[in-house]
């Protein structure tokens, strides 16, 4: 966990499905390098035998009962779509 | 002092309206004509519903007078943090992304306000998706601090904040996933409190950190926070987290004295950074519990400096994982360029994200990528185990914590918005409550002398809310910070 050079910031923002311009990559790369250099403090901290905490609190078997109850209309659930029809989400050509 | 209506407390209203002194209908008019009056300088509101606002009042009248009055809150105006849906209102989080999104359902907490009769009251601004300290991340605009409109009023939940201290809303809800609940609330001069994860529902709340966010209270009195929380705590089984445990009566028990207690002083929240004037409000708060017979020991939190780096690492991964969702094609921003489905996400988050929420999907994405997961995310999980440990030990000893809440008061607009380090170091003391998943409350301790509110921090053990507020209401009773108003 050393050098932020390893930060390909190309690479990551298409993992993270994000269009960046020319200057929000130069000023993100350097704020970030910052921000690494800060969390780089993490790996001189002893981790042997620690368990990681994902949650405060786990919670396990969450069981709900198999009950029907009415959910959301489909009206209520397409109301905020970009695009609708026929009870569908419309979106470009996925397959030619 | 505060002798306008719409400057009281929840608890003195809600005996008003027992007696029949006031209405709700004359309450809820004097708190919309008092944000005519002040919000076009403080901007704590992305949107409020007078009308709708208005005709919950009658219906709550009606229930008083008919004798089905469902709750002390009954018929008092809350605010809630533009990421807290209410169904048919508008849930922006402040961010492009959510510009025209009008929420289908009810969250829980907005569902049991409902049931208990309050009025939800307006949409309250916030950074961006919650991510931020100043409540500059805003795609709206920033709100301003009711005590000096040149500075911030704190973030994330700045517009609940805010909202409270003028006099805009009786009371607020925010959300806290690293202090932005309590840090806002200390900059605002008003008490905040950032509940046991799991406590209340995270159902209908706009994800960013799941495993740290939690709703809370922004109100004028410990009691009143009391009041609010047991009318939105307890099981709710469309949250997964939601904890089983039985719901005390907070505000019944926050009455009676309590105390003394045994008191830990964390000596790494009292170091370098911490502002002269906050210090030494923060010993002054803590001789007053040493005079009430309250026991004081120094204890240490080994892992504190490591808290935030843990923070932004585990905060910036689950923010990238639950933002995925903001795609463009189901809800939310859909861009006009798009080419394909793939440029579709790529355009569409490009427009609808703020810089910071770019910023932390960035950083989020790339701690969580092969080759860098066991590095960074699996080594800071590994470390929020050691941070919550140090707090698990100084409870053996001690029954709650006494902190700062912020370094420092409120700072002035456009003075760390350059630098995210800068920023994020605003919330040293506030992170590991939420990292170790336990209660804080932020109230007020004192003023700068230029008259900026500094906030005490009391950090609790896990559901023991009860006694939590009861140490602050101690504090509280003895002095009269809270009483202050802003002039604006």
């Amino acid at each position: 966990m050393s050098a932020h050079a390893d930060l390909d910031i190309d690479h990551v923002a298409r993992l993270a499905r994000l269009a960046l311009t020319p200057e929000e990559r130069a000023r993100f790369a350097s704020q970030l390098g910052g921000v690494l250099d800060h969390v780089a403090q993490l790996s001189e901290v002893d981790v042997s035998g620690i368990e990681p905490t994902a949650h405060a609190f786990p919670v396990f078997n969450v069981w709900a009962e198999d009950k029907p109850a009415p959910g959301l209309p489909v009206e209520a659930a397409l109301r905020n779509a970009p695009a609708q029809r026929d009870h569908m989400v419309v979106v470009p050509k996925v397959v030619e | 002092m505060a002798s306008a209506l719409f400057h009281r407390p929840a608890a003195e209203l809600s005996a008003l309206l027992d007696s029949g002194a006031i209405s709700s209908v004359e309450l809820m008019q004097a708190v919309i004509d008092r944000v005519k009056a002040v919000d076009p300088s403080v901007r704590a509101f992305n949107s409020s519903d007078p009308d709708s606002a208005l005709a919950q009042a009658r219906a709550s009248d009606e229930r008083r007078a008919a004798g089905r009055r469902l709750g002390p809150l009954d018929g008092l105006p809350i605010g809630l943090k533009d990421v807290i849906a209410v169904e048919g209102q508008p849930l922006t989080a402040s961010s492009k992304m959510l510009a025209n999104f009008i929420s289908p359902y009810d969250s829980t907490v907005a569902s049991r306000l409902k049931a208990a009769g309050a009025i939800c009251w307006g949409r309250l601004n916030l950074d961006e998706f919650a991510m931020g300290s100043s409540t500059e991340n805003s795609a709206f605009g920033p709100t301003r601090n009711p005590w000096d409109l040149s500075r911030v009023p704190g973030g994330s939940s700045g517009g609940s904040a805010a909202a409270v201290a003028a006099g805009e809303a009786v009371a607020a809800l925010g959300s806290d996933t690293g202090g932005s609940i309590r840090q806002p609330a200390a900059l605002c001069g008003v008490v905040g409190l950032k509940p046991t994860y799991g406590l209340v529902s995270r159902y209908g709340l706009a994800a960013f950190a799941s495993s740290l966010d939690q709703i809370g209270p922004l109100t004028r009195t410990v009691e009143d926070a009391a009041l609010v929380l047991g009318a939105i705590a307890g099981h709710d089984p469309r949250d997964s987290t939601s904890v089983r445990s039985e719901v005390p009566d907070y505000a019944g028990l926050v009455r009676r004295r309590g105390g003394p207690w045994r008191l830990g002083i964390p000596k790494e929240y009292f170091g370098q950074g911490l502002d002269p004037e906050v210090a030494a409000a923060v010993e002054n708060a803590i001789a007053h519990y040493r005079s009430q017979g309250c026991e004081i020991r120094e204890v240490s939190l080994p892992h504190t400096r490591y808290g935030i780096g843990v923070y932004y690492i585990i905060a910036a991964a689950e923010c990238s994982s639950n933002l995925a969702r903001y795609d463009g094609v189901r809800y939310g921003h859909r861009s006009r360029e798009a080419t394909d489905a793939v440029d579709l996400y790529f355009r569409s988050r490009a427009e609808g994200f703020g810089a910071e929420v770019k910023r932390r999907v960035i950083l989020g994405t790339y701690v969580l990528s092969s080759g860098y997961y066991d590095a960074f995310y699996l080594r800071a999980q590994k470390v929020r185990t050691l941070i919550r440990r140090d707090f698990l030990e100084a409870y053996r000893e001690v029954d709650a914590l006494v902190t700062p809440t912020s370094p420092i008061p409120a700072f002035r607009l456009g003075e760390k918005s350059a630098d995210p380090l800068a920023m994020y170091l605003c919330d040293i003391y506030t992170i590991g409550v939420n990292l170790a998943g336990l209660p804080g409350i932020s109230l007020p301790c004192g003023f700068t002398a230029s008259g900026l509110p500094i906030g005490l921090q009391l950090i609790g053990q896990p559901f023991k809310e009860a006694e939590l507020l009861s140490i602050a209401r101690s504090y509280e009773q003895a002095h009269d910070w809270h009483t202050r108003v802003p002039s604006l």
